[in-house]
């Protein structure tokens, strides 16, 4: 597999590690247990798009949002991740 | 060494190079052969028909192909280390001295006694695995799967390290083209001449493909000619390589492709600093398969005899080598194509016995060309062949209408038509169609970025080959963005190909599917009876086309079979999923020379050359070869050793090299903001010139990591973590500060390797010390109290920064020196020490410390522990969220029950304490509902003078003074325990704070 690292270039799989789901966002603090149950352990079983967390961390330790279908391996976008994650700024 | 004279070698032709002989042997015996033979073709040309014995019938086999689809012809290639089994003598090209035995017989290939297995026959049929071997389970590895490795089987590994080297390699193209023949040359041309990048893999050492063997006319000329004409052009491109002896084996995402170059096989042995087989990854933009096609065997009585062959491999053995696999050739064919084996052995001299030809009309050339060489066309198919091991006596025809005919020959040539080579185009789980014109499937979809060509997309006249591999490779340079001029396209005239399709023809005896796994057209039946009728399942309940060879020659016999005994058509029977490897790959091309010392990449600690000097003993922790004990004259074990190290520290003072735990320098203004959201303590209110230990959950609410963390200045923190997960770690923060807070202002940077560090510690560290640092720098216990962090100048002037910080409980400090200098640093602490006695010490003496001292590390660390069951619940911040805050609050985490930290001892103080040992009540059974934990971390004690541990045991805290059980059934051990205090020595930390 090759992704595009929006920093580095078209770069092979082996540069970087796989984390998951990239949809859900980390609740703000004070978010209930039921809330974080979910953003912890609930995700989709996707078969098709689906957008990820990657790091390239044998590159520019970037972490990526990549947008793959899990039935093809086409990555059809990969944008740095900053931000995405926090659903809002904890406190 | 050269050999007896070639019995069956033409006086003639071939492109085998007559002025250079090679002497080779066959199971001991001496042969002779030439440069340009293949180990299959030289047997052939020594009159040798029969190579192997079958896998479970011990059936004599001969050669059956010319390719690296055979499934017969295997052999144990080399001697020695270098022995390689299954080798294909289809493929094996021969040099001087080349040594094969042939495998799976004994004693010998002419008297193989294994061949008894053919009486008991009836329970090697299908699913022979599953049926006779299934109860009592014991049996299976005490007697039947002994029997059966004797009985059935392929050739023996080496059984010793491969003294060979493998090498990797990665190219990029915008065009691969796999395979040389007509259609792969011609793509070749159009993409190089638009200026693309291109790399040709061909498989074999000669290229053409099958020009080699059949000729043929391009743009006027011989195809001989036309290939030396398109490979002189090639070679005059700049961006064009053409790679021999390289096949694609696999597919991969993204435009990327697995072959192996077999750089130096055709040698007996490497040459000095060369490699034996190169494993390359392939990028390319566009990818056109032009891989040929695969002739098919008809299914008949005694169609595995020796002497029977396929036609074209018939033709390439007389054509291509000069050798003539049989003097007088019969041939069953239910297509054109067939005849011109016929066509060549006729040119060749040869004598032709007749042609079985299944189709009812034969046109009137061939009606011609027999007259004029004398032999009959039969309308009908051959059900049986008389003969053995010697080869082909007599065939059996079932002519059309019913009646029976008889031929004499000494070789059958078979063709059943052409399967497309679809492996690679079907990789990415691609299923090819039926295409009911030449009764074959092709491929219907390939993987993106890649298309067939040629006999490989089902197009099988020499003409069609040309234009459609000229017109990929033109298309495949134009879509990697070449626009220069392709040129005129090579041409050719298109044969004619006709073929009725012919499976399987009844006959009495065995009629072969697979010959590799010696799977018969009757074990195909049995399957569908017994209701195996899906091709994934037919596969496994018979095995077929599970062997070596992957079916090559097989699959579509099979379930074309299939499909006739259930009833159905050959595209609703389908096909199986195919997958890489096309061809066998080496395990030791795979690993390259990632093997033995190079299997990992090795770190070494600063101060790694100077232990070595004194003769450490090293362990590898992760990639790091750490110090485990430095052993003195005299010591007869690693416990003196170890207890020796301990006394001294904690009787003098001592050093370790710590430069493996994982260090981060944290900068920013929002650095400490940052830090308290990743601990589960606060770091933003840490003084400036202070350290604090640290504790990291992750976000389920489980401890991740620990460590001490320093202010350095007011935005500049200085992190470590435990060697085992500073690469984990720092990914971690990394998500956290880009992903999840990437409001904050902070950077990280991973310093681990730029900072050498060595904990100095013992009641004489300060004066150890004073020798080293500038005197100027206050180290009293006012200028640099415990937890002081703090940058200082070194006697000479570099800076160091020192840490007031102690895993051992001694009073102690770490320095960090940069990494160049720490082996200068180790050095001078061992000069400036010695009126100290100053020790090093190792991993062991560290472990036993921090075992003494009660504190956690890895076996407690363990990814089921929380903050709370280490006894670091209190640190556990109730003013701000930090990662893994809300589930560790979760019932079943903060349950009173939980097993917890806790130290524990021997009763009797003379016992060994072993960790796994598990914790029961005194007075119950052991066994899973009494078990109440077990234990983590043990050591003897040299303070104690006794072995002590560390356990997590289901209400530990609560359970001090409680005596309990440790149940150890691994080593049959049962002993009493006292829970205690996991602080065993100097419970009241007033030694560190000295
Ligand atoms: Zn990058």
């Amino acid at each position: 597999m090759r992704i595009v690292c929006p920093f580095c270039g078209e770069r092979e799989l082996g540069e970087f590690t796989y984390l998951g789901d990239a949809k859900p966002a980390r609740p703000a603090a004070g978010a209930t247990e039921n809330e974080v149950f979910d953003y912890v352990y609930l995700r989709d079983n996707v078969a098709g798009p689906m957008s990820e967390f990657w790091y390239h961390g044998g590159g520019c330790r970037a972490w990526l949002k990549i947008a793959r279908n899990t039935l093809t391996h086409e990555i059809s976008s990969v944008e740095p991740a900053a931000g995405v994650g926090a659903r809002q700024v904890g406190a | 060494m050269v050999g007896p004279a070639q019995t069956h070698r033409l006086e003639s032709g071939g492109l085998i190079d007559r002025a250079a002989p090679l002497g080779f042997r066959f199971d001991g015996k001496s042969l002779a052969g030439f440069q340009g033979d293949t180990l299959a073709s030289a047997l052939i040309a020594n009159g040798i028909k029969l190579v192997g014995r079958s896998f479970k019938y011990h059936r004599p086999r001969g050669i059956l192909t010319a390719g690296s689809e055979e499934p017969n012809a295997l052999v144990e290639l080399r001697t020695g280390a270098r022995r390689e089994p299954n080798t294909k003598a289809t493929t094996a090209e021969l040099y001087d001295g080349l040594e094969a035995a042939s495998q799976n017989r004994w004693p010998s290939l002419r008297h193989d006694l294994m061949a008894v297995n053919q009486l008991f026959a009836p329970i090697f049929v299908a699913g022979f695995y599953y049926k006779t071997f299934m109860w009592p389970a014991k049996f299976w590895e005490a007697v039947y799967e002994p029997a059966i490795r004797r009985a059935a089987g392929l050739g023996r590994a080496a059984g010793v390290a491969d003294p060979d080297h493998y090498d990797k390699a990665w190219a990029h193209c915008d065009v691969l083209i796999a395979g040389s023949g007509p259609a792969g040359l011609a793509a070749a041309l159009a993409a190089g001449r638009s200026g693309a990048r291109v790399i040709l893999c061909e498989e074999d050492f000669a290229f053409g493909g099958r020009l080699l063997a059949d000729g043929g006319t391009i743009d006027g000329v011989p195809a001989a000619e036309w290939i030396t004409r398109a490979l002189g052009e090639l070679a005059t491109l700049p961006d064009v390589r053409i790679m021999n002896r390289t096949i694609l084996f696999g597919v991969y995402d993204g435009g990327t492709y697995g072959a192996i170059e077999r750089v130096n096989d055709h040698l007996p042995s490497p040459p000095e600093h060369q490699v034996r087989q190169r494993l390359w990854r392939i990028v390319a933009r566009r990818c056109v398969v032009a891989a040929g096609a695969i002739e098919r065997p008809i299914v008949f009585a005694g169609n595995d005899t020796p002497g029977v062959m396929m036609a074209s491999a018939m033709r390439t053995y007389v054509a291509r080598y000069a050798a003539t696999p049989a003097k007088r050739i019969a041939l069953f064919t239910n297509n054109e194509d067939g005849w011109r084996t016929v066509e060549t052995a006729l040119a060749a001299g040869l004598q032709i016995a007749a042609v079985i030809d299944a189709r009812p009309d034969v046109s009137a050339a061939h009606r011609a060309l027999a007259a004029k060489g004398g032999f009959a066309v039969l309308n009908g198919s051959v059900s049986g062949v008389e003969g053995g091991k010697d080869g082909v006596r007599k065939i059996a025809v079932a002519l059309t209408g019913g009646a029976r005919a008889e031929v004499e020959a000494d070789g059958l040539a078979v063709s059943g038509g052409w399967n497309p080579a679809v492996g690679l185009t079907s990789y990415h789980r691609g299923r090819p169609k039926w295409r009911d014109d030449i009764a074959a499937f092709v491929p219907d979809s390939a993987p993106p970025g890649m298309v067939a060509v040629g006999a490989a997309n089902g197009a099988f006249g020499l003409g069609s080959c040309l234009r459609q591999g000229f017109a990929a490779g033109a298309a495949a340079a134009r879509d990697a963005g070449r626009s220069g001029n392709a040129g005129a396209p090579p041409v050719a005239d298109d044969e004619d190909f006709s073929l009725t399709p012919l499976w399987h023809v009844a006959g009495k005896g065995k009629a072969f599917v697979d010959y590799q796994h010696d799977v018969t057209a009757s074990d195909i039946e049995l399957a569908q009876r017994e209701g195996f009728e899906s091709v994934e399942h037919l596969k496994r309940y018979t095995t077929l086309g599970m062997a070596t060879d992957q079916g090559k020659t097989s699959n579509v016999a099979g379930l074309a079979i299939m499909a006739v005994v259930s009833g159905k058509s050959i595209p609703e029977t389908g096909t199986t999923i195919y997958r890489p490897p096309y061809v066998p790959v080496a395990i030791g091309a795979f690993a390259g020379h990632h093997r033995d010392e190079n299997f990992h990449a090795t770190r070494l600690t600063p101060s790694h050359h100077w232990a070595a000097e004194q003769g450490a003993i090293f362990v590898d922790t992760g990639l790091w070869r750490r110090a485990q004990w430095y052993p003195r004259a005299g010591e007869k074990d690693w416990l003196e050793s170890v207890t020796r190290e301990v006394k001294a520290v904690r009787g003098g003072v001592g050093f370790c090299d710590v430069s493996t735990l994982g260090k981060i320098d944290v900068h920013g203004p929002d650095a400490g903001a940052f830090l308290d959201r990743v601990y589960i303590n606060t770091f933003s209110n840490l003084a400036v010139g202070k350290a604090r230990y640290g504790l990291m959950l992750r976000e389920d609410g489980i401890v991740y990591d620990d460590g001490t963390t320093s202010r350095l200045a007011e935005n500049h923190y200085f992190l470590t973590t435990t060697t085992a997960k500073a690469g984990p770690v720092m990914q971690h923060l990394e998500f956290c500060r880009q992903v999840l807070f990437a409001e904050l202002d902070v950077q990280l940077t991973s310093v681990t390797d730029q900072w050498a560090q060595f904990s100095i510690a013992g009641p004489k560290t300060r004066d150890l010390l004073r020798e080293i640092v500038d005197p100027a720098e206050d180290l009293s216990n006012e200028g640099f109290p415990f937890m002081g962090a703090r940058e200082v100048a070194l006697r000479g002037g570099i800076k160091a920064r020192l840490f007031r910080i102690s895993f051992s409980g001694e009073m102690a400090f770490e320095i960090s020196v940069p990494a160049r200098y720490g082996d200068a640093l180790v050095r001078n602490l061992m000069l400036a020490g010695k009126p100290f006695g100053v020790t090093p010490y190792g991993t062991e003496a560290l472990g036993v410390m921090r075992i003494e001292k009660g504190h956690v590390a890895g076996p407690e660390l363990n990814g089921t522990t929380t903050a709370a069951d280490l006894g670091l619940g209190k640190m556990m911040s109730t003013k701000k969220d930090f990662i893994g805050r809300v589930m560790a609050r979760r019932e079943m985490l903060v349950a009173p029950d939980r097993q917890v930290v806790v130290g524990i001892k021997p009763v009797d103080k003379t016992r060994r304490l072993r960790s796994g040992a598990h914790i029961i009540p005194k007075d119950k059974t052991p066994g899973p509902d009494n078990d109440q934990g077990y234990v983590t971390s043990v050591c003897f004690s040299p303070m104690l003078d006794q072995w002590i541990g560390l356990g997590l045991v289901e209400r530990g805290r609560e359970r001090i003074g409680e005596i309990v059980h440790a149940h150890d059934p691994l080593r049959g051990e049962d002993y009493d325990v006292e829970l205690c205090s996991p602080v065993f020595y100097d419970p009241d930390g007033g030694r560190q704070r000295g």
